[in-house]
């Protein structure tokens, strides 16, 4: 039989979802394997040393560049406030102390050494703390020393097409009634703040800016429009590799730009989920090894026990009666079910000889389109 | 194993792995010669679900086994050497541009220096920079590695220091990279190139500390000193490894190398191999483009004073899908909007190629769309192009080395080689090209894009198997020549087209064409105007010859001087004879309505679209 190939994201009831957490540099692993751990949890630290600040002693106290250790009234590995004398000069008379040289630190910080060839004392300023937090609430099932840990869980997992934004976490707060239903600034509310708010078909730039306004973590919405993209980031997009933007909030669309219902499992399971802690990312990566946007439901042993698993497999091809959607223009958005693949080629509108499949719409029409043009969505 | 040009070679399975699409061909020996018989094609597979490009590779065959009714997979498979049973084939061979485009950070020690020129050197070989490191870019050591590791650069250019000067800061920026230790993006095991251009004084130190872990390249310093810049042997190497370790590379690719019978070959290795194979051949001056998914890859062969010049450029994020939201970003959204004949909503385009760029394995059902997309074709083969001749200049070997004030003057760097009143022959491949409903359209798409000058011949790969001909010659030269020959080169005609620019509607030029069939055609072009006359092929399917006089007005120049008659040669095709008094370079109406009224009449001359549904 002949059969087809289609693109898919996930939209999973439960999966099985396992993160790698690492430092940027090596440091201390703070939890070990089987420990829980919730999205804010720290999970690993490092210390980044403090920069250094040169201080040029010889030029204060008119002294010999050798001379300096000997002067010097905090030894290395001291701490020092800003504004403390760390070097004194010598006068010419032991009572006239009061008038010799002071040399002051510019900064909060510890005496590394002083220089006897050149003169100079370097301060180096308190270290940076670094962490690496859990992202998702599961269990640690590695630890990598000096370096992280990986998490799993089990948990809801919903990949969207497109997103912008990093990694953050809020409770899942449904602001729209239906999948076909625009988030408006109006269903952007206080009680909102830290919170991931999903919408339904559309989100414009208005509502974003309310949403940021607020402080909402995140907003999931099937589509979004590319000029609303661009005011945001405040250039036009060329490459899709997203995720380090600072926008205040993280935006996950799951169906593509423009005004499209949210696929109805996705919203239905969103709204399922509603009152639950999520984690998203929207970081994309849109190249061969893609990286797709992210929402990850962790789920209680409570719903583990009383939900069914469904097990999703990488589907080999488009079958008769699969569930598909159309992703390109004309009918963009709409939902159908497979009627058949037609094995010849035929011409389209546009005069391009493809292989094509009929699919029966949600309203009861059949429509010849080609198979490129559509993509597998899970029942 | 095969042998290399065996007799006994009947049947040669060859896929080209695009970024977007995955092309299968089945070549035959039919009687004393090598035909392609059957094409299947299926969307490339690297992503989820299948993550696996060998998918698509299986996908594309499982067409051919469908349309010829032959078996020619057993399973997850390719059945070869052939069963003697007529199942299988006799080899299997492949190209791959499946990795897509090249994504850099570049590095430095000031922003506004080093960092500065090395940023520039990797735009200059059509990278995407998706960051610029520097010692006083104002984050923290911590900061600059987690962004190496989250953006996972398929390449890094690193510079700092002019010669002589100081080692230590490029030094640190080199071992914050050591510390990122950036994982490919492909996930398979292959070393992150790194090239180093910068302080000469550094190279052995940065040899002890990136020289295992990194596939490290050194260069000549993109800033020797603080007045020169010299970005070429950078730029070169940039194409060259992105070529040999990024875009080939895929998820699957290992497996797919086993299965395959020949070393796989990078997609643009192998059209340049045809290419230089046409020019050396016929002794012509060519130029070949192919545009894909992800990159739009130029090949140039000319004589430069009784030197034959061949060059590649590698335009690493101009394409047609994953790319195409970037073309629209570096051609400006009124480039793009200026090619279509009605009249369309900005934000509605916009979408529409966002929607192309997220879903890129998606096809032109509309004609509009197909439009929209053959106007973002041309964009994208004018910037490629635009590329191209900025990086063929200078004899090879050469290395040039410009001021600081001409580095951001592109225009005054030592001339390109590319001199279109002296090209012959210009060839286009890619699925736009050659999968455009009417070949009418390619041609236009060509001639817009490219806007050749004088007397220029146009041909199209005929069903896009130039790559797979490419790897074929290391294979077998006899066939991937006969297919060239036979299956693959289409000619669509010739194009005459004086340089300049004079009033519209006044005369350009007068021409009489005398056509081997008999025919003479006689006229006059006003300036703005374009006219095809359509001229095929014999029976043999070989372009009709003939012979042309073009007397241009005496401000326009067909390549023997302003006002010169010109007379030569001329040859059919598929397409035709094409007038092009529009000038070079192509103007349009800054009216909308007026704009759109002239495409129309562009295209009418080449009856290039069928009547559009409710309007014109």
């Amino acid at each position: 039989m002949a059969h087809a190939y289609a693109p898919g994201l996930r939209v999973t009831k439960q999966a099985e979802i396992t993160k790698e957490r690492i430092l940027p540099l090596k440091g201390d692993v703070d939890v070990k394997v089987g420990d829980h751990v919730n999205a804010e949890t720290i999970v690993a630290q490092t210390e980044l040393p403090g920069s250094v600040t040169i201080v040029n002693v010889i030029g204060q106290l008119g002294c010999e560049a050798d001379e300096v250790p000997d002067l010097m009234v905090k030894g290395p590995g001291e701490k020092v406030e800003k504004d403390e004398v760390i070097a004194e000069g010598i006068p010419l008379l032991p009572f006239l102390k009061f008038l010799a040289g002071k040399v002051k630190s510019p900064i909060d910080g510890v005496v590394e050494k002083a220089n006897p060839v050149t003169g100079q004392v370097y301060l180096r300023e308190p270290p940076l703390p670094v962490t690496v937090k859990a992202y998702i609430e599961g269990k640690v099932v590695e630890v990598i020393p000096e370096e992280g840990v990986k998490v799993r869980t089990t948990a809801t997992f919903i990949q969207g097409i497109f997103g912008v934004g990093g990694e953050t976490n809020g409770v899942i707060a449904v602001a729209v009634d239906g999948p076909s239903k625009e988030l408006k600034p109006e269903n952007i509310k206080p009680e909102h703040k830290g919170k991931v708010v999903i919408g339904g078909s559309y989100v414009g730039i208005q509502t974003i800016r309310k949403a940021i306004e607020i402080g909402v973590a995140g907003i999931i919405a099937a589509g979004m429009s590319d000029r609303d993209l661009k005011e945001l980031l405040g250039y036009d997009l060329g490459v899709a590799i997203t995720g380090h933007e600072n926008l205040g909030v993280t935006i996950i669309i799951t169906e593509g730009f423009g005004r499209i219902d949210m696929a109805h499992r996705t919203f239905n399971l969103l709204k399922e989920r509603e009152g639950f802690k999520a984690s998203i990312s929207g970081a994309t990566q849109i190249r061969a090894g893609v990286i797709r946007p992210e929402i990850i439901v962790p789920l209680t042993k409570e719903q583990l026990a009383s939900e069914v698993e469904s097990k999703v497999e990488a589907k080999d091809g488009v079958k008769g009666g699969d569930p598909v959607r159309i992703i390109r223009e004309p009918n963009f958005g709409k939902l159908g079910k497979v009627k058949r693949l037609i094995p010849e080629l035929m011409k389209m509108e546009s005069e391009t000889k493809v292989r094509v499949m009929e699919v029966t719409l949600a309203d009861g029409t059949d429509f010849v389109v080609p198979r490129a043009n559509v993509e597998i969505i899970e029942d | 194993m095969f042998q290399k040009n065996d007799p006994n070679l009947k049947v040669i399975m060859a896929t080209d792995c695009g970024s977007t699409t995955t092309k299968a061909i089945l070549i035959e020996k039919i009687g004393d010669e090598y035909r392609q018989t059957f094409r299947g094609e299926a969307p490339t597979t690297v992503e989820a679900p299948f993550e696996d490009v060998t998918k698509g590779v299986l996908n594309s065959i499982s067409e051919i086994e469908d349309l010829s009714g032959r078996k020619f997979l057993d399973g997850e498979k390719i059945i070869h050497p052939s069963n003697g049973d007529g199942s299988g084939c006799d080899v299997y061979i492949s190209t791959s541009s499946a990795g897509g485009g090249l994504q850099m950070m570049v590095a430095g020690v000031v922003k506004q220096m080093t960092a500065e020129s090395a940023e520039r050197a990797a735009l200059g070989a059509g990278a995407i920079v998706m960051d610029v490191l520097a010692i006083n870019d104002k984050r923290l050591p911590h900061e600059r590695i987690e962004l190496i590791r989250r953006l996972r650069p398929d390449m890094i250019l690193l510079a700092g220091g002019t010669d002589g000067g100081d080692v230590a800061k490029v030094v640190d920026i080199a071992d914050q990279i050591v510390a990122a230790d950036p994982k490919p993006r492909l996930g398979i095991s292959y070393k992150l190139p790194i090239i180093f251009s910068g302080n000469q004084e550094a190279i052995p130190i940065i040899k002890e500390n990136l020289g295992e872990k990194f596939a490290l390249t050194i260069t000549s310093n993109i800033r020797p000193t603080l007045e020169e810049e010299n970005p070429w042997e950078a730029r070169k190497k940039i194409q060259d490894l992105f070529e040999e370790h990024v875009m080939a590379q895929a998820p699957g690719y290992n497996k797919l190398m086993e299965w395959a019978s020949a070393p796989i070959m990078p997609t643009p290795a192998a059209v340049g191999l045809i290419i230089r194979t046409i020019a050396e051949q016929e002794g012509i001056n060519v130029i070949g483009v192919d545009i894909g998914g992800a990159t739009t890859d130029v090949f140039s062969n000319f004589t430069v004073d009784g030197e034959k010049i061949f060059n590649r450029s590698v335009s690493a994020n101009l394409g047609m899908s994953y790319s195409v939201s970037n073309v629209m970003a570096e051609a400006g959204l009124d480039n793009v909007m200026r090619w279509a004949s009605f009249d369309i909503d900005e934000e509605d385009l916009r979408n529409r190629i966002k929607n192309k760029m997220i879903r890129p394995t998606t096809i032109p059902h509309l004609l509009d769309e197909l439009i929209i997309e053959q106007g973002l074709a041309r964009e994208a083969l004018r910037l490629a192009f635009e590329q191209h001749k900025l990086l063929a200049v200078g004899l090879k070997g050469i290395q040039q080395q410009r001021d600081i004030a001409d580095a951001f003057d592109q225009e005054s760097s030592g001339g390109t080689l590319i001199k279109m009143m002296e090209l012959d022959l210009l060839v286009g491949s890619g699925g736009v090209m050659s999968h455009a409903p009417r070949r009418a359209q390619s041609m236009m798409m060509l001639i817009d894009a490219f806007q050749p000058e004088g007397t220029t011949r146009l041909a199209v790969d005929s069903i896009f198997m130039m790559p797979h001909l490419g790897v074929l010659t290391e294979v077998h030269e006899k066939a991937a020549t006969e297919v060239f020959k036979k299956d693959c080169i289409v000619y669509l005609g010739t194009c005459f087209a004086p340089r300049g620019e004079i009033k519209f509607g006044n005369r350009a030029f007068t021409y009489k064409l005398d056509l081997d069939t008999g025919e003479t055609h006689e006229g006059e072009m006003q300036f703005g105007e374009i006219k095809l006359i359509p001229y095929g092929l014999n029976e043999q399917g070989i372009p009709l010859k003939g012979t042309a006089t073009i007397h241009p007005s005496r401000s326009l120049d067909m390549g023997y001087g302003r006002g010169k008659t010109v007379k030569g040669e001329i040859y059919g095709g598929m397409v035709g004879i094409v007038l092009d008094a529009r000038g070079r370079q192509l103007k349009f109406h800054p009216d909308l309505q007026e704009r759109v009224r002239q495409l129309e009449r562009w295209s009418k001359a080449f009856d290039a679209y069928p009547e559009r549904k409710g309007g014109t």
